[in-house]
């Protein structure tokens, strides 16, 4: 009750200086900033630190999982790139084989081609000798046939009684002298 | 036919011709029926034709061979007339071997063109003697598909100095 008839009873816009406050009033206030101070010490500062440990290690993770994200990103990167490589590798692999596949059904044809040619030609000359051979053959038989129809006619014309008797007195000559 | 008929057939016709003493005419007449038989194709036909009646066919031979002696017809006709015209050549053959044999000489068959007289069967079965060694039974054949000159066959020997067969020399050279 005292200091509020002492409060009441000031005047407030009577100081002892301009610039410094009432000694009481430093030393409420001094009292007041070092519980204030000391609460905040205490109860406050853990408090931050802790939000700011939780925070710290909250853009760490941040950082590591965005570290790992472009780690991932890059191995995908290098893993697309290789997969790019290898695409071009096998597109190079395969036009080699279909060059080489080509290229030796390309020769395999014309051995083929060039075996059967030979096979024809051989079968042709083969046949033209033997069309050749046949022809003289059949050419040789008729004349055989004509040089025999026409002996048998000569001969025959010419078979008198006179010959047909000199042919058996010389076949009876012939046998009686063998022995 | 089998060869064991064949040859009963032709012991029976030997049998029989030696016991009417008419062995070689017999097998000599024989021997010319044989050829005109085998030289003759509707003789063959007609002889050996099962429809005809065997009386028809053994008149068939017996007006055949009016000139033959009566055995030979009556042979003939009764291998006729028994169904065994076509084993007649074998069963002839056999009677005319057999002949032969029975007079110790073979059978030689001679093909001519034309008919050889008397003179030149004899030379040439003598000749043919001379030529085998053996004694022979000239038969001779008259066959014009020899052209001209002679083929002789003594048993398995043939002598061949034919001009068919000549001209046969030809045609195979050429």
């Amino acid at each position: 009750m005292r200091l509020l008839s002492l409060i009441a009873a000031e005047d407030p816009t009577q100081t002892h200086h301009w610039l410094l406050p009432e000694t009481a009033e430093i030393i409420y206030g001094g009292l007041a900033f070092l519980i204030v101070a000391t609460g905040l010490w205490k109860f406050a500062l853990p408090e931050m630190k802790k939000a700011l440990a939780a925070r710290s290690a909250k853009i760490g993770d941040q950082l590591q999982n965005a570290a790992d994200t472009r780690a991932a990103a890059e191995a995908e990167a290098s893993s697309i790139r290789q997969a790019i490589g290898d695409i071009a590798g096998e597109r190079s692999r395969l036009l080699a084989e279909a060059e080489s596949q080509a290229a030796a059904i390309l020769t395999e044809g014309r051995d083929r081609i060039a075996a059967e040619v030979a096979d024809l030609e051989a079968k042709a000359e083969a046949d033209i000798a033997a069309s050749r051979s046949r022809s003289s053959d059949e050419l040789r038989a008729e004349i055989a046939q004509l040089a025999t129809v026409a002996a048998n006619s000569a001969v025959t014309a010419s078979l008198t009684p006179g010959i047909h008797q000199d042919l058996i007195e010389g076949f009876i000559n012939g046998v009686g002298a063998t022995r | 036919m089998s060869d064991a008929r064949i040859e009963a057939y032709a012991q029976a016709i030997v049998d029989i011709s030696e016991a009417e003493g008419t062995l070689a005419v017999v097998e000599n007449e024989l021997f010319r029926v044989a050829r005109a038989f085998e030289s003759s194709d509707q003789l063959r036909a007609t002889l050996t034709d099962e429809t005809i009646p065997a009386v028809r066919r053994q008149a068939v031979v017996e007006a055949l061979l009016g000139s033959a002696s009566n055995t030979t017809t009556q042979l003939v006709g009764m291998v006729i007339g028994s169904g065994r015209g076509r084993d007649l050549p074998a069963i002839i053959d056999k009677v005319v071997k057999r002949a032969a044999s029975s007079q110790g000489k073979e059978v030689a068959e001679v093909r001519s063109a034309v008919e050889l007289n008397a003179d030149q069967q004899a030379r040439l079965a003598a000749a043919l003697e001379r030529a085998t060694g053996k004694q022979v039974n000239l038969k001779v054949v008259v066959d014009p598909s020899v052209l001209g000159g002679v083929v002789a066959t003594v048993g398995d020997m043939v002598i061949d100095g034919s001009v068919r067969s000549r001209l046969d020399q030809v045609k195979s050279r050429l």
